[in-house]
């Protein structure tokens, strides 16, 4: 196969009509082009969307209460109620593989009134009493000072960690912030640590407007008794948190004197399932891509195998000289085959170069204006580019096959008299 | 060295056949420098690839150097024909992008004789029809006898029991006509076997043995005093 002689007919006979060859070449270059565009493009749009997951644990779920619709041991329907701490306890107790269950309770909200005070400045913001396990589910940077530990929550110490953005509306520039007291709902609490979180999408300027103090320390200052109003819930990697959520939630209901079918009492948010549903997304983009890709790759391969078909018709009466002086015809029919795949994986070879600059251009542009939302690094990995390079090597053959065949089909005597 | 027994062969026309070769007994002895001739429509060129194994024959037998040429596959076929056979043709068919001596080459090139020997055989025998010179030359920077001493040179290369020869001359003058057959009776000279058609009787004559072809069968066989080409050239 890899002989000399083999290798300088083969370039023999494509070069011998450069405008042919170069034609020919170019449907599988623009359909090798075409899919490593699309699949680049593709993972640019699923890197962007993924981005906005940040580094949130995805395998979790989160939890709160509503109204009861349904009575229940002598207890009226419409009924308020809360989940306690104790069902912390219990969650984690009874339900296995769980990594981190963290309740919350919460003041204010998006479009509330002024609620934190320092000196003349006041705002809105959003007041969490948290555990320290919240920061590994919902990731932050702590841009100074610390985040909640254990022994806050053990002291029920009233401090806070800020957010950049809160920082900005109650200090001046430069202004010394740990250590200094702010106002929460006329409590004060001592300022240990700022955040920053890293987000792409439009709430990214609302994420850094919220304040973290203790769970205990909030549930004693705002008095919340034992109540919790929200839980995070993230289950241990290799185990699904959509699986466990049943058992979670009948748990409560049970735990809180909840009718087993009130499907509305306890609502409930799974990260984890909504993840899922963009993953599947995108394994359904990744297929049109190659679909798509492919489609047009075919109809180069096709102009291929034409090509060869003609080259084999005007080479007919060569082919039966080289029959009639004895050239074994697996021997023609590998020639045919070879030119076949040689020129499919060069024009190949060319698209998926040409389409590596063209993603290189892309990602050049993308640094020098700045992130697109949804949009980051368009790439294709080396698994794409082998499989590419075998979708070629399978369709050179395969381009070739008829051809070679046509070949050799034709008995050398009638090939010696065509002309 | 080629014995035929009530040789048979027809082309199916449709729904009617046409019998071309009517029993056909006939051998050729090593050494034989023999001339078939007949008008066209008489069996000679079918005769001629029947013998080249570029056809098969309905009927009767054919040996070569006592091996039975019966029920080729293409390979064996190919493989014998590289062997046994070297062909020169009316049209000289040789590969027009190769060089005199890549096309001279080739038939070796089929036996996977190893490229520096190979170059060294076809310049030997292209030195041997006095053509060393012309070696990188493409076929078609050569005049119609050189193509046709290229071709009888290419022929030669795979040392072949039997040479068969469609027509040499056909395309040529006949000044040219008599250097080939010169180089024809040259070669014969050495003790290779030659079968050649022709429709030309100052050819024929210059054969050992004439074999008169009509409708499928032999009405002639006989031995001729050969007349040397050199004496025109």
């Amino acid at each position: 196969m890899f002989n000399k002689d083999r290798w300088k007919e083969i370039l023999e006979v494509l070069t011998s009509n450069w405008f042919r060859t170069v034609l020919t070449a170019f449907g599988v270059f623009w359909g090798i082009l075409i899919l490593i565009i699309l699949l680049a493009a593709g993972k640019g749009l699923e890197n962007g969307i993924k981005s906005d997951f940040g580094d949130i644990a995805t395998n979790t779920m989160f939890m709160w209460t509503r109204n009861t619709t349904k009575p229940y041991k002598g207890l009226p329907k419409g009924r308020r109620f809360n989940f306690k701490v104790d069902d912390v306890q219990s969650i984690k107790d009874n339900i296995p593989n769980l990594r981190f269950v963290s309740p919350r309770n919460r003041l204010g909200g998006f479009g509330g009134g002024n609620n934190v005070v320092r000196g003349i400045n006041v705002g809105a913001y959003n007041v969490y009493g948290d555990y320290p396990e919240i920061i590994k589910q919902e990731p932050m940077a702590i841009t100074s000072g610390r985040f909640i530990n254990y022994s806050d929550i053990n002291e029920k110490k009233k401090i806070a960690i800020i957010g950049e953005g809160v920082k900005t509306g109650l200090y001046k520039k430069g202004e010394k912030v740990l250590g200094t007291y702010i106002k929460i709902q006329g409590i004060s609490f001592l300022v240990v640590g700022t955040y920053k979180k890293k987000s792409n999408d439009g709430d990214g300027e609302e994420a850094q407007k919220e304040i973290y103090v203790p769970f205990t320390a909030f549930s004693q200052a705002f008095n919340r008794g034992d109540n919790v109003g929200w839980m995070a819930i993230t289950a241990n990697d290799g185990s699904s948190i959509s699986n466990l959520k049943e058992r979670i939630v009948t748990l409560v209901k049970e735990n809180r004197k909840v009718h087993p079918e009130d499907k509305r009492a306890v609502g409930n948010f799974d990260l984890y399932e909504q993840y899922n549903r963009v993953e599947s997304l995108f394994g359904a983009m990744r297929f049109i891509a190659y679909f798509v890709g492919v489609l047009v790759l075919l109809s180069g391969i096709i102009g291929v195998s034409n090509i060869m078909l003609i080259v084999v018709k005007e080479r007919t009466k060569e082919i039966g000289i080289r029959r009639a002086l004895g050239e074994d015809p697996w021997s023609i029919k590998l020639q045919i085959l070879m030119e076949s795949i040689f020129l499919t994986i060069i024009s190949g070879m060319a698209g998926i170069t040409f389409g590596a600059l063209f993603i290189y251009g892309i990602n050049k542009m993308l640094d020098m204006n700045g992130p697109v939302d949804m949009f980051v690094n368009p790439s294709v990995s080396l698994g794409v580019v082998v499989a590419a390079l075998m979708i070629l090597i399978v369709s050179g053959l395969l381009a070739g096959f008829i051809p070679a065949q046509s070949a050799i089909k034709t008995k050398p005597i009638d090939a010696l008299r065509a002309e | 060295m080629i014995e035929i027994k009530d040789l048979h062969k027809s082309y199916k026309m449709g729904s009617n056949s046409l019998h071309v070769l009517k029993g056909i007994n006939f051998s050729v002895k090593e050494g034989e420098l023999v001339a078939i001739m007949g008008s066209s429509g008489s069996g000679k060129s079918t005769l001629l690839n029947i013998l080249g194994m570029l056809d098969e024959l309905d009927e009767g037998s054919y040996d070569l150097d006592g091996v039975p040429i019966k029920n080729l596959n293409e390979t064996k076929a190919a493989q014998y024909r590289n062997k046994f056979l070297g062909f020169v043709f009316q049209s000289f068919n040789l590969i027009n992008y190769k060089s005199a001596m890549e096309n001279v080459a080739l038939p070796l090139y089929y036996q996977k004789v190893g490229r520096k020997e190979r170059q060294e055989k076809a310049l030997k025998y292209l030195e041997q029809v006095g053509l060393k010179e012309w070696a990188t030359h493409l076929p078609n920077e050569l005049s119609g006898g050189q193509k046709q001493r290229v071709a009888i040179a290419r022929a030669m290369a795979a040392e072949p029991k039997v040479l068969l020869a469609d027509e040499p001359t056909g395309a040529l003058d006949s000044k040219t006509s008599y250097e080939v057959m010169d180089l024809i009776q040259k070669i014969n000279d050495q003790g290779n076997t030659i079968l050649l058609v022709t429709h030309e009787p100052d050819i024929a004559d210059m054969c050992k043995r004439i074999v008169h072809l009509k409708d499928g069968v032999i009405i002639e066989d006989k031995k001729v005093e050969q007349v040397r080409a050199s004496q025109y050239v």
